[in-house]
């Protein structure tokens, strides 16, 4: 028998809306109890997490881990260790890989690499062959496989009758279908949002209307179909008033919003003087719906928070901006940055039990993932927390095996010092332990 | 002497008000150069310049050349087409190479926005736009905001149209930044589809009818359309659009009498302008292409002119 005992910490578990000092017991990789003064059993290692914050072990539902076929810019084991380095303990990995995971044997490739890495990763299999919009992967062979939803992520799926088919179909199988939501007409060699600072720079705009035409038809179709929606990284005011009258209409859908989209907008394109770090789909977009991301988050409209985490070489993004790739990575930046939002106090009304609701309970809840709760007989998946630890992003020192990211350099204030994955040590203060988990 | 004291010319936007007045003053002291029967200074002797064009070019790249020959640079040309860029290599490997040969200067024309950014990020060497994609082209602005004052003798309190495709055009932003900060009024006209969105970031005034927007105007600039704007759709033809938006006799009467008749080149003739004004008294077309090498001349003396050896 092989126990953990996390003492002392300030529990914060928003499943069930706990949130006060105690213990947590994990045995044999589940937790067994939580609980204020628990005893240490003998034989049981001790964390000792006076004045830090334990949570259930963080859920980033949306990565891309280029593996296989673009191993340079990531792999399963690197993704799973920049995981782990950046407090997450749980990732879903999307199929735009090379091949394609549209097949059941992608999704076993997927699961056999990653059984024994530093974190657990779910395979999201590809909602159409090839992600080309055009046939229906095997849905339900892939679920079988261990698939844990569907997406053609990286691709908007043009067709409405596409769309209107897997939404039905997958309703069969009870698995919830990702959206990234882009009208490739509108958004036609767009480079980044579509205003002022893309008229002045010279760049071809994406409008927010490229999503929202694209969520607008997706939450009609949703309303023929049933079944479960999911929206990829919302990024515009009007995508999040959308799914607010959605989600009052009751429509199964949910959402989710990246780090950055939360904390930047298209001003840093022309600040940043063209840095390819900025470059990301869908883009950074005005002020005014980074607020509106923000109230969205808070009220509920927006259920999680992911990374996106879409790591790419520094050649890759070492060119002019119109030919680097989109993307940033965000598996080593999300929680500390959130931390570092939530620190200084610029949101109003944004809470450390939310941001942890964010992470954990409802990324959870979306993908239907076990964990996010610390709950008796739940996976023993911990983060703990050090609110005031200081931080300096720097991409140099990245378990990823990418740099890019528009936040290097940032000073922050926050970090994770564990994470823990079926009770056994991931990341111990920023150093993540080199050795095959049990998961 | 004076000298900008900046490392890099990357666009008007950036530029102050006061520098754009010492480039075009210098401009004026390489005119009288170009004007001698032996047009040559010693003034670069030694220096070293790379050309490095990625899209095709005459006017610009003739002119360039032609400054730093007559200010004795030495230089080297290079067509993106025939640069190791087709073998596959990058930019900033392109340009580190040739600047560890001793090249201070890089005047680069490139089809991506933002990429003389890029390379003034990545080398020491001065970096001149010479039109980077739809951002800039700012030594196109520069000539023609010269070419202005030369003519009127002031660029305050001018009245400047111009027409055509402001969205996807390089010179047209260069001009609009360069000409407001000397104090002009600029409106522009166009279809809608050729503004760039948010056109209200620029400051100016936009007309749909032609007529309108060039009433009072002291200068009417046309700008070059190009075929692959209607065959992406942003208009229905050439034809229709040159008789909307042509600059035309017809549609020049509540212009100025004097107003003058502008065009970057190269020139579409019977479609963004007709021959009769292009060939005409009040046309300054050719003297824009004059202004090109005294500007260009002014640019690389103010630049590298002694800073090194001070």
């Amino acid at each position: 028998m092989k126990q953990l005992l996390i003492k002392g910490g300030r529990v914060i578990d928003p499943a069930r809306s706990y949130d006060q000092t105690a213990d947590v017991l994990i045995t044999d990789g589940i937790v067994e109890k939580v609980d204020p003064a628990l005893k240490t059993p003998t034989g049981a290692e001790e964390i000792d997490a006076a004045g830090l914050v334990v949570t259930p072990g963080l859920i980033d539902i949306h990565v891309h881990l280029r593996d296989p076929g673009q191993e340079y810019k990531e792999d399963i084991p690197s993704g799973a260790r920049a995981a782990a380095a950046g407090g997450f303990t749980t990732v879903a990995a999307m199929a735009n890989t090379d091949p394609v995971g549209d097949d059941p044997s992608m999704i076993g490739y997927v699961r056999r690499k990653a059984s024994g890495a530093a974190a657990r990763v779910y395979p999201i299999g590809a909602l159409t062959r090839g992600l080309e919009g055009k046939e229906m992967a095997e849905l339900g062979r892939m679920k079988l496989a261990g698939a844990a939803a569907f997406s053609d992520d990286g691709r908007p799926v043009k067709s409405g009758m596409m769309m209107r088919n897997a939404l039905h179909y997958a309703s069969g199988i009870g698995t919830v279908v990702i959206a990234h939501e882009e009208d490739p007409y509108l958004s036609a060699g767009g480079m980044m949002h579509e205003g002022t600072v893309s008229s002045v720079l010279g760049l071809r705009g994406i409008p927010s209307a490229a999503e929202e035409a694209m969520i607008s038809r997706d939450l009609l179709i949703l309303k023929i179909t049933g079944g479960r929606l999911h929206i990829a990284h919302v990024s515009s005011a009007g995508s999040v008033e959308m799914l607010r009258r959605a989600k009052a209409e009751g429509l199964n859908v949910t959402a989710e919003v990246t780090p950055h989209h939360l904390l930047l907008t298209e001003r840093l394109v022309k600040n940043s003087g063209y840095n390819t770090n900025t470059k990301v789909n869908p883009p950074l977009r005005t002020e005014n719906d980074r607020q509106a991301l923000w109230a969205g988050l808070l009220d509920g409209t927006i259920d999680a928070i992911a990374s996106d985490h879409a790591p790419h070489h520094p050649d890759d993004k070492d060119v002019e901006y119109d030919f680097a790739p989109c993307g940033i990575a965000g598996l080593e930046t999300t929680l500390h940055l959130l931390l570092d939002e939530l620190s200084s106090g610029r949101v109003k009304d944004f809470s450390l039990p939310l941001l942890v609701e964010k992470l954990t309970s409802a990324p959870a809840r979306v993908l239907d993932l076990p964990g996010g709760t610390l709950e008796e007989g739940s996976p023993g998946d911990v983060t703990i927390i050090d609110p005031d630890r200081e931080f300096i992003i720097d991409p140099e020192k990245w378990y990823s095996k990418s740099r890019n990211t528009p936040f290097a350099g940032k000073h922050l204030k926050g970090a994770p010092v564990y994470t823990i994955v079926g009770g056994e040590v991931t990341m111990k203060e920023g150093v993540v332990a080199e050795r095959e988990f049990q998961g | 002497m004076q000298t900008l004291r900046r490392k890099d010319i990357l666009g008007l936007e950036e530029i102050s008000a006061e520098e754009i007045t010492l480039i075009l003053e210098t401009s004026r002291s390489m005119r009288e150069i170009m004007q001698r029967k032996i047009k040559k200074v010693p003034t670069l002797r030694g220096r070293s310049v790379l050309n490095l064009f990625y899209e095709p070019s005459t006017r610009t790249k003739a002119s360039f050349e032609l400054a730093q020959k007559y200010m004795s640079s030495d230089s080297v040309s290079v067509a993106g087409s025939s640069s190791s860029l087709v073998k596959g290599e990058t930019l900033k490997d392109t340009v580190r190479n040739v600047e560890i040969m001793g090249i201070e200067c890089v005047i680069m024309r490139h089809p991506v926005s933002g990429s003389s950014h890029y390379l003034a990020q990545n080398v020491e060497a001065a970096i001149i736009n010479a039109g980077d994609g739809m951002h800039e082209h700012p030594t196109q602005g520069l000539l023609d905001m010269f070419t202005i004052w030369e003519k009127k003798g002031r660029l305050e309190e001018l009245k400047v149209t111009i027409v055509g495709d402001i969205r996807h055009s390089r010179v047209a932003r260069s001009n609009l930044w360069g000409l407001q900060k000397m104090g002009s009024e600029v409106v522009v006209s166009g279809p809608p589809t050729l503004m760039p969105p948010d056109l209200d970031v620029f400051g100016v005034k936009y007309y749909t009818d032609l007529e309108e927007a060039v009433e009072g105007a002291d200068v009417v600039m046309a700008l070059r359309l190009q075929q692959e704007r209607q065959e992406s759709g942003l208009f229905p033809s050439m034809r229709e659009y040159a008789e909307l938006y042509g600059v035309i006799p017809q549609k020049m009467a509540r212009a100025k009498e004097d107003a003058l008749i502008m065009h970057p080149g190269p020139m579409n003739r019977g479609i963004e302008i007709s021959s009769e004004l292009a060939d005409g008294p009040r046309s300054v077309v050719l003297e824009q292409a004059a202004s090109g090498v005294a500007v260009r001349m002014a640019l690389l003396y103010l630049l590298l002119g002694g800073t090194k050896e001070q």
